[in-house]
């Protein structure tokens, strides 16, 4: 079984729109490891060019000395991006759960995105949004 | 069904409500300008939730002219049920798209009458083409030119 430790979502100007991290972990680790992996999603992102349309990008790396864990991304059609870090300790991960998780948070993201109370560039607040990445975060522990 | 029909009737309660309140309040100096800017603005924040529904099953977009012909098929069949009719280009930043039968033209008239009372009801998709470009990263003005109702041209 693997571990969620944590989830971050970025606007298009890079600022975090919404944060979630196993709380006993060191957060501000995990906030530095997410921070930095952006670097190469905007790397990945601008050398798609003439390459085939990949929306979803994998980005497997940043192992540690002491923990083993891999961070994901993926970028929408807008700009924005979530990362994911799982804590790969037991067994691997199979692509397509990465996938599906993706494809949940996107979606929950367009709903939020449709509520007209929601201005974009503002911090995520809305309650479906996080019980979908609670119930994301119990079920994969 | 009368899907279609609801928001043509949506639409056209919206301009005329905007309108009302501003006749209410004072200066008829500011009113169209500012009328106009509202509807802009509501179909700003639209574009932008529809841009991230429609575009969550697509693949990125390579170049800002795959992001045209995106918003000329997709876009708009999925709100005005109907491709836009033409689209031109100078290659240097500036589109034409063109739309012969507007959907929310098409009941008002089909001529020359009412011409001066169209750019009301353009507003409103304007605003959505831009919300909807702004998401995609791209900042944009655009402007809408009625000639013959019920054809449309938008300029961006």
């Amino acid at each position: 079984m693997y571990v969620i430790i944590c989830m971050h979502c970025f606007c298009p100007q890079n600022y975090p729109l919404y944060i979630r991290s196993v709380p006993s972990q060191s957060e501000l680790k995990f906030h530095y490891t997410v921070h930095t992996s952006l670097d190469v999603v905007e790397e990945k992102i601008s050398t798609v060019g003439k390459a085939m349309a990949e929306q979803r990008e994998l980005y497997l790396g940043l192992l540690y000395p002491t923990e083993d864990y891999k961070v994901y991304g993926y970028v929408t059609n807008s700009k924005v991006k979530f990362v994911i870090v799982v804590d790969s300790s037991n067994t691997s991960l199979r692509d397509n759960e990465i996938r599906s998780m993706f494809r949940k948070l996107h979606n929950s993201f367009t709903d939020v995105m449709c509520n007209p109370f929601y201005n974009p560039g503002d911090p995520i607040q809305s309650k479906a949004f996080d019980s979908m990445v609670s119930a994301m975060m119990v079920q994969s522990s | 069904m009368a899907d279609d029909v609801l928001f043509e009737f949506l639409h056209m309660e919206m301009v005329s409500h905007v309108y009302k309140e501003q006749a209410s309040r004072e200066d008829i100096d500011k009113e169209r300008v500012t009328c106009v800017s509202t509807l802009e603005g509501m179909g700003f924040r639209v574009g932008q939730g529809l841009i991230e529904r429609f575009t969550k099953d697509c693949p990125t977009f390579k170049d800002d002219l795959d992001i045209m012909k995106f918003l000329c098929k997709d876009f708009w069949t999925g709100i005005f049920r109907k491709q836009v009719d033409n689209l031109r280009t100078n290659h240097q930043g500036t589109y034409v798209l063109q739309d012969n039968k507007f959907t929310l033209l098409t009941q008002v008239s089909s001529g020359k009458q009412h011409l001066e009372e169209a750019p009301k009801y353009l507003a409103y998709s304007c605003g959505l083409i831009r919300g909807a470009l702004s998401n995609l990263g791209l900042e944009s003005v655009v402007t809408a030119e009625v000639s013959l109702m019920p054809s449309c041209e938008y300029l961006l």
